[in-house]
């Protein structure tokens, strides 16, 4: 969706401001929502992509003025809600009002310290189109839902650096719509081509995009 | 200074922060009666991420690639599985990948979409890589980004920004200082500073830590 998350290249916003000593949490409760949110993914819930587009999904100042932890809340309850994990009146109440649902499996501390991250590779449904060299041209998509594919690097002409294998699609798994296996590139673009004629020259930008985001150049 | 900065965000938002505290206990009661998560693994996680994963794990591989050519040629090769060779205490899963600074060529790693950061080498990305500031520069003038850290890098250097709309995860190698020839890894591991595998930073040069 083109929504105010997909913030590459906008103006506006100042300066970065990096914090000395920065703690790994300014709150308690911070380490809290990260910690549910991974319970949650161990317990089968949802997926990480269903995670970033319930952000995705939040009205546009509610995104932009809450914090980073803030908007992970926010996405959790409206996941746990949508999903009827919880009802609005027992996150209100604070309390459970009903029995929860089945889930896969239940995280405890001991299966904590073994936790990797998940793999995202996934079974091919056939050969590469792209190898690295080949000229491609970012496809102009709007889609109305979750995409990886930046409003900044659509209909643009770039070369794939980089094949990364065959990955789940998230523009698919964030709408329960499945892996649908793909392959996923860096595409290298120059500066100029993104951002016009009087850019620096020395820049180039890379996204990784799945191979439906591109077409032969 | 920095304190009373501090001290003041938190005083002007108090009544804000405690709701939201009081609102993510709720959310943390009503889980566990629905018997969908164990406090008692909330506490590891936190704990995880407070003490044990951070920029040493980073430091680490980039203090081996400094110190071990086959490693890293392995690294930049697969960095996912040349990671792995170390017995590292924070697993590391798949698609990690290393870029590698040169004289031609200083690398950057942003996620304009999320904030997709390698949380296994370098531990929770600090608040300014969440930001709207970076988020939305980096792609478009990574100078005047670096410029805010404080870093100038000659006209010439070409600047590559890796823009992580995946799941690959990127860790850029910095360049070893000068100065630290026959240096042990350990000792080296000391220069890596954590910016400087995100490309906002440079490692410390050798004076720097005594």
């Amino acid at each position: 969706m083109d929504g105010v998350h997909d913030m590459g290249g906008m103006d506006g916003f100042g300066k970065v401001e990096p914090e000395p000593n920065e703690p790994a949490f300014h709150a308690p409760w911070e380490g809290r929502v990260l910690a549910m949110q991974r319970a949650m993914g161990y317990a089968g819930a949802w997926h990480i992509d269903s995670s970033r587009f319930a952000q995705e999904q939040l009205p546009p100042q509610v995104y932009l003025t809450a914090s980073y932890y803030q908007r992970w809340a926010l996405g959790l309850e409206k996941n746990l809600i949508d999903r009827g994990f919880a009802g609005a009146d027992e996150i209100a109440t604070g309390h459970a009002l009903r029995p929860g649902k089945p889930m896969a499996r239940k995280l405890t501390p001991d299966a904590v310290g073994g936790l990797t991250r998940g793999s995202f590779y996934r079974q091919a449904q056939g050969p590469a189109r792209f190898k690295p060299g080949d000229k491609v041209r970012t496809r102009n998509i709007h889609p109305a839902t979750h995409t990886r594919l930046p409003r900044y690097a659509r209909a643009r002409v770039g070369v794939v650096e980089l094949v990364h294998g065959c990955h789940a699609f998230p523009d698919t798994v964030a709408i329960d719509k499945g892996d649908d296996p793909q392959w996923l590139y860096t595409v290298v673009f120059d500066g100029r081509e993104l951002w016009g004629a009087d850019t620096d020259p020395s820049l180039t930008v890379s996204i990784d995009a799945f191979e439906p985001y591109l077409e032969p150049a | 200074m920095a304190d009373h900065d501090h001290d003041h965000h938190h005083h002007e938002h108090g009544s804000e922060l405690s709701e939201t505290q009081l609102r993510v206990r709720a959310l943390e009661t009503v889980l566990t009666e629905k018997g969908y998560i164990d406090p008692a693994a909330l506490d590891v996680i936190v704990e995880t991420y407070e003490t044990k994963v951070g920029p040493r794990n980073g430091a680490r591989v980039v203090a081996k690639a400094w110190s071990d050519p086959a490693f890293k040629a392995a690294l930049l090769k697969d960095a996912s599985a040349a990671v792995r060779t170390l017995g590292h205490e924070s697993r590391v899963g798949d698609h990690l990948v290393a870029v590698e600074n040169t004289p031609a060529q200083h690398n950057m790693i942003v996620c304009t979409l999320c904030s997709c950061y390698p949380w296994e080498m370098l531990g929770l990305p600090p608040v300014w890589y969440k930001s709207a500031p970076y988020r939305s520069r980096a792609v478009k003038d990574p100078r005047g980004v670096l410029a805010d850290f404080g870093i100038t890098l000659p006209k010439e250097t070409q600047i590559r920004v890796w823009d992580s709309t995946a799941e690959t995860r990127f860790l850029v190698l910095p360049m070893r200082p000068a100065g630290t020839d026959g240096w042990s890894e350990e000792r080296l591991t000391e220069l890596v500073t954590r910016d400087s595998m995100i490309g906002t930073g440079m490692p410390k040069r050798p004076e720097e830590i005594g």
